[in-house]
């Protein structure tokens, strides 16, 4: 059989793919547990970036350890549940498609509680979409239930330059000081506002130029997630 | 000039390949010349101008780069060996195809083990790993070289040109880090009193143009050190 006949050429082919198949998949599958670790890691740093706490990678698990001194399990009414997983192992995703299924009641909302410099922070994960992927983060607020204290964002595939932007300090340190309620206690969120706007504005945050369809996934996002936790924040508000 | 400068060396380095004497070295002269080779004469950017994209997006710091630099040498190495043992079975009309099916396997493993193990730089890296898959210095060695040349000659001319990118890459970085953030590693060089006296770190080293205008100056140099680079009138 000539090599460059279409019999050879077709069993190469197959061949190849699968010798190649086996190859990725045997080191996909014996690297897991290291990178599943690294994951574990890199969430506990986000997390802590969103209470300004820099993280190395080396000491992020001590740090976490050290601040977040709760973790909470909400339902949809705002009530603590207790059962079997912890809110760092719930799959954020997960629960926010019970919602397009009709399973409001069943789903569970994480709430991290941590504790810098003598004051509470609630922190808050939330998760939407942007341009070419899913974009997530994580919102602390203070004792009051409305400032914010910091915000920690993060993206799949944003455009580098664009989108990517919302990943960047200066972005994020526009959050810090907003209120989520308004004086009269009505549910406003935060909202990146396109074509800039007053930084005394206690609702909103400039908008990355360019980056409409991302700037628009983060206000979605804040708005969905955190109206989540309303009733919980009604009932511990001080 | 280029091509011609391929085609010669690899006309060079088959002949006295195929009628080698049992028991000629691993690294004799003729090997030794494929490692050496594109660190200098024959460098993949800055002589043959390949490879240029990724060079300009990983070099503000040193560490992405060097972490580039070794995925690089590491999946030119591997792959061109990998073909250079198969080429002799290789169908010729789907030759393309199969040397980029190598090339993408062995960068989703290099990315894997970045993933596992130094998870902070494969972030900083993020699309340049699988973006190795289109540099083209590693699929013009696959063609050049590694399709008519056996596995160990062939495996020793992708750690060159891998090198040999990685050269400039790291020397590009150390410009752009030292000067970009007053860094090497991270590590602080420039001391707090050289700011105090009114240094500024400079912001242009930090935007990718000025990665090319670095390029650019190694060329110049290289070139005015090399005379064999210069072209005849």
């Amino acid at each position: 059989m000539h090599k460059d006949s279409n019999k050879a050429t077709l069993l190469f082919s197959s061949g190849m793919v699968v010798v190649i198949a086996i190859m990725l998949s045997v080191t996909a599958i014996a690297l897991a547990p290291y990178q599943a670790k690294n994951i574990r890691i890199e969430k506990m740093r986000n997390i802590l970036t969103s209470v300004s706490i820099d993280a190395k990678f080396k000491d992020a698990e001590n740090l976490f350890e050290k601040y977040i001194v709760k973790q909470v399990v909400l339902n949809n009414k705002g009530e603590e549940v207790s059962g079997s997983t912890t809110a760092f192992d719930i799959d954020l995703k997960k629960e926010m498609d019970k919602a397009k299924t009709g399973n409001q009641d069943k789903q569970l909302f994480p709430l991290f509680v941590c504790r810098k410099e003598g004051k509470s922070l609630y922190i808050i994960p939330v998760r939407g979409k942007g341009l070419w992927g899913p974009i997530w983060g994580y919102i602390a607020v203070e004792g009051d239930m409305n400032t914010v204290y910091g915000v920690s964002l993060g993206h799949k595939s944003e455009t580098p330059g664009l989108g990517a932007e919302i990943e960047t300090e200066k972005f994020q340190d526009e959050f810090t000081g907003k209120k989520i309620f308004d004086e009269s206690g009505k549910f406003v969120s935060v909202k990146v506002i396109k074509g800039g706007t007053d930084p005394s504005n206690p609702h909103g945050v400039d908008a990355v130029s360019g980056a409409t369809v991302t700037s628009d996934g983060v206000t979605e996002m804040f708005e969905r997630t955190l109206g989540n936790y309303i009733p919980y924040f009604k009932k511990s508000k001080q | 000039m280029n091509y011609k400068s391929d085609v010669m060396s690899t006309g060079t380095v088959t002949t006295p390949v195929k009628t080698k004497a049992p028991g000629e070295g691993l690294f004799s002269a003729k090997n030794r010349k494929l490692i050496y080779d594109p660190l200098n004469d024959n460098n993949p950017i800055t002589v043959q101008v390949l490879g240029i994209c990724s060079a300009l997006a990983v070099t503000v710091k040193m560490k992405p780069s060097i972490v580039m630099a070794i995925s690089v040498v590491v999946v030119c190495a591997c792959s061109n060996l990998i073909i250079s043992m198969i080429r002799n079975s290789i169908p010729n009309r789907v030759r393309i195809i199969v040397q980029l099916t190598v090339v993408a396997g062995m960068v989703i493993i290099v990315d894997q083990f970045l993933k596992a193990f130094v998870f902070d730089v494969s972030k900083q890296l993020s699309v340049f790993v699988g973006l190795i898959i289109t540099n083209c210095i590693i699929m013009g060695r696959l063609e050049a070289y590694a399709m008519s040349n056996k596995p160990w000659p062939s495996f020793l001319d992708g750690i060159g040109n891998g090198l040999g990118y990685g050269l400039i890459l790291i020397i590009v970085s150390i410009v752009r880090e030292l000067f970009g953030s007053g860094e090497l590693m991270g590590t602080r060089i420039i001391p707090e009193s050289v700011y105090d006296m009114g240094y500024f770190n400079n912001s242009l080293v930090i935007m990718p143009p000025m990665a090319l205008i670095i390029v650019g100056v190694i060329i110049w140099i290289q070139r005015s050190r090399n005379r064999k680079l210069i072209e005849s009138k």
